[in-house]
């Protein structure tokens, strides 16, 4: 039984087709990434699954418990970082889950101040401790490093990937960095024209940067998206 | 040519390179000491009887008056008529600007509604329809409430319709992401994001109050500090008129200061508006 299971969707905006018959399954516990060049719809798709945006033909089924980390951090600014993180929880327990959501992502002494306060890195942090605070089953993330700086980037790949190890959500990641998917994923899908155009596993070997599987998944990958190095 | 085009960014490299620092120049100070230095000269000018008494008075003279009205207790009897009427007049003018702001930036047909009504009767100097109310409500209170109502809600719903389009709706959609319910998103979204603007638009509305109150009391008002100036006018003590136009300055100065202070408190999250931002 998969977490996330799509048939056949179809999205139009107007006359052009973004989601066109669009299957995709990902079990729970696995990390699936998504590329492809901008307009393709994996953006749409995102959205789609995060309940977002409408589907205008196929079947969607997806859990009820599932979070979107943004490219941007989309805190309130006019509330403290623990608040923030502990959005829409009941009353009683949300400052203790809030807690130990800012302590997984290593931010617990941050957790009274206010978001304007914190670097892109931080906010981009907390946004992460408010999407597992409500342990989803599907975790959705929309190009959430885009906005990093490089140094920044590495370290959030590290967490990203100790936390969904931890907590085991579906994920779908959406990104347009080849080599961020082929380090996180357990597949990586490539998407052309409001479809899936290719599946890839990645293997263990292939997720040390600079080893040759890694070097050759990339160029394949990099291949499908058009672009030549 | 391409001189201009290549100083513009080298410009904005180098004030970016330098933070702004506060000039040498002791603005506070400064600031300060011109309006001191203008009022002894004021003083200066009329003791020695360049300008005559019955024309403008000294300050100290202005004064005097005070002291001496607010021990017979006629000065805060009649501020207190005042304020009362500004605080009834605010709050049923700020009261129903608010509703009608959140109603209308919620929803369409409230907008449809409401909004060009509004508009159309915004494009009225408000003080126009004094001889109107005079009519509608006679020389009693509650003309000069309606008065001060009509002055404070527009500016109020005004600025509670745009603070409320003005809110980020990625962070909406992230409320929705999170599971908030409309009620609450409301008061976790909308209403903090569009708390700046109404508290711009409490700002203006008292500015207004007090426009309305000025004019409401010289018309026919048994009481209030406006009635103190057309009293004083009848007898043409200068002193009294000068002592009713500072308390009118120094309630509208008081009244911002509220106002700025509740903007600290309520903004305490907004750069802008923090205590440690280093602004005025």
């Amino acid at each position: 039984m998969s977490t996330v299971l799509a048939e056949k969707i179809t999205r139009r905006y107007g006359d052009r087709t973004v989601l066109h018959e669009l299957d995709l399954a990902i079990e729970r516990g696995e990390f699936v990434a998504l590329l492809g060049k901008s307009g393709c719809g994996k953006t749409t798709l995102l959205r789609a699954l995060a309940g977002l945006d409408p589907v205008d033909g196929g079947t969607l089924e997806v859990p009820q418990r599932r979070t979107v980390v943004f490219q941007e951090h989309r805190l309130l600014p006019w509330w403290k970082v623990w608040r923030n993180v502990a959005i829409g929880l009941p009353r009683a327990t949300a400052r203790a889950k809030a807690q130990s959501a800012l302590e997984e992502v290593g931010l617990a002494d941050h957790a009274d101040a206010w978001p304007v306060t914190l670097s892109g890195g931080e906010a981009q942090r907390v946004a992460l401790a408010r999407a597992l605070v409500r342990e989803p089953e599907l975790l959705l993330l929309d190009e959430p490093f885009a906005a990093l700086d490089a140094l920044t980037r590495i370290k959030m790949h590290g967490l990203v990937r100790d936390l969904t190890r931890r907590h085991r959500p579906a994920v779908l990641l959406v990104t347009h960095d080849v080599d961020e998917a082929i380090l996180l994923a357990d597949r990586v899908l490539t998407m052309r024209e409001g479809r899936i155009a290719a599946v890839h596993e990645v293997s263990a070997g292939a997720r040390e940067r600079g080893s040759a599987p890694f070097a050759a998944l990339r160029g394949t990958l990099l291949g499908e998206l058009g672009v030549t190095e | 040519m391409s001189t201009t085009a290549i100083a513009g960014p080298v410009t904005k490299a180098a004030t970016g390179a330098t933070p702004p620092k506060k000039r040498a120049v002791p603005y506070r100070t400064i600031s300060w000491i011109v309006p001191a230095l203008l009022l002894l000269a004021w003083e200066l000018l009329a003791r020695s009887g360049v300008i005559a008494p019955e024309v403008l008075p000294a300050p100290s003279s202005v004064g005097t008056t005070a002291w001496h009205l607010t021990e017979t207790g006629e000065l805060p009897h009649h501020l207190w008529e005042s304020l009362q009427r500004a605080a009834i007049g605010l709050a049923v003018g700020a009261g129903v600007g608010l509703v009608l702001g959140v109603l209308t930036g919620f929803s369409k047909l409230a907008e449809a509604i409401v909004d060009r009504n509004i508009q159309i009767v915004r494009a009225i100097p408000f003080l126009a329809i004094l001889p109107l109310v005079m009519v509608w409500f006679g020389v009693g209170e509650s003309g000069r409430y309606f008065l001060v109502a009509l002055g404070t809600m527009f500016p109020i719903y005004l600025n509670t319709v745009l603070g409320i389009r003005q809110v980020d709706p990625r962070l909406l959609e992230m409320g929705r992401v999170a599971g908030l319910s409309r009620i609450n998103l409301v008061r976790a979204a909308i209403l903090p994001g569009a708390l700046p603007s109404i508290l711009l638009g409490l700002r203006l509305a008292l500015t207004n109050a007090w426009l309305a109150l000025v004019i409401a009391e010289t018309v026919g008002a048994p009481a209030g500090i406006g009635f103190m100036a057309t009293n004083a006018r009848e007898f043409l003590q200068t002193d009294v008129i000068v002592l009713v136009i500072v308390l009118y300055a120094l309630i509208g100065l008081t009244t911002d200061l509220i106002a700025r202070g509740l903007e600290r408190r309520l903004l305490a999250w907004h750069p802008n508006y923090a205590p440690s931002g280093g602004r005025k």
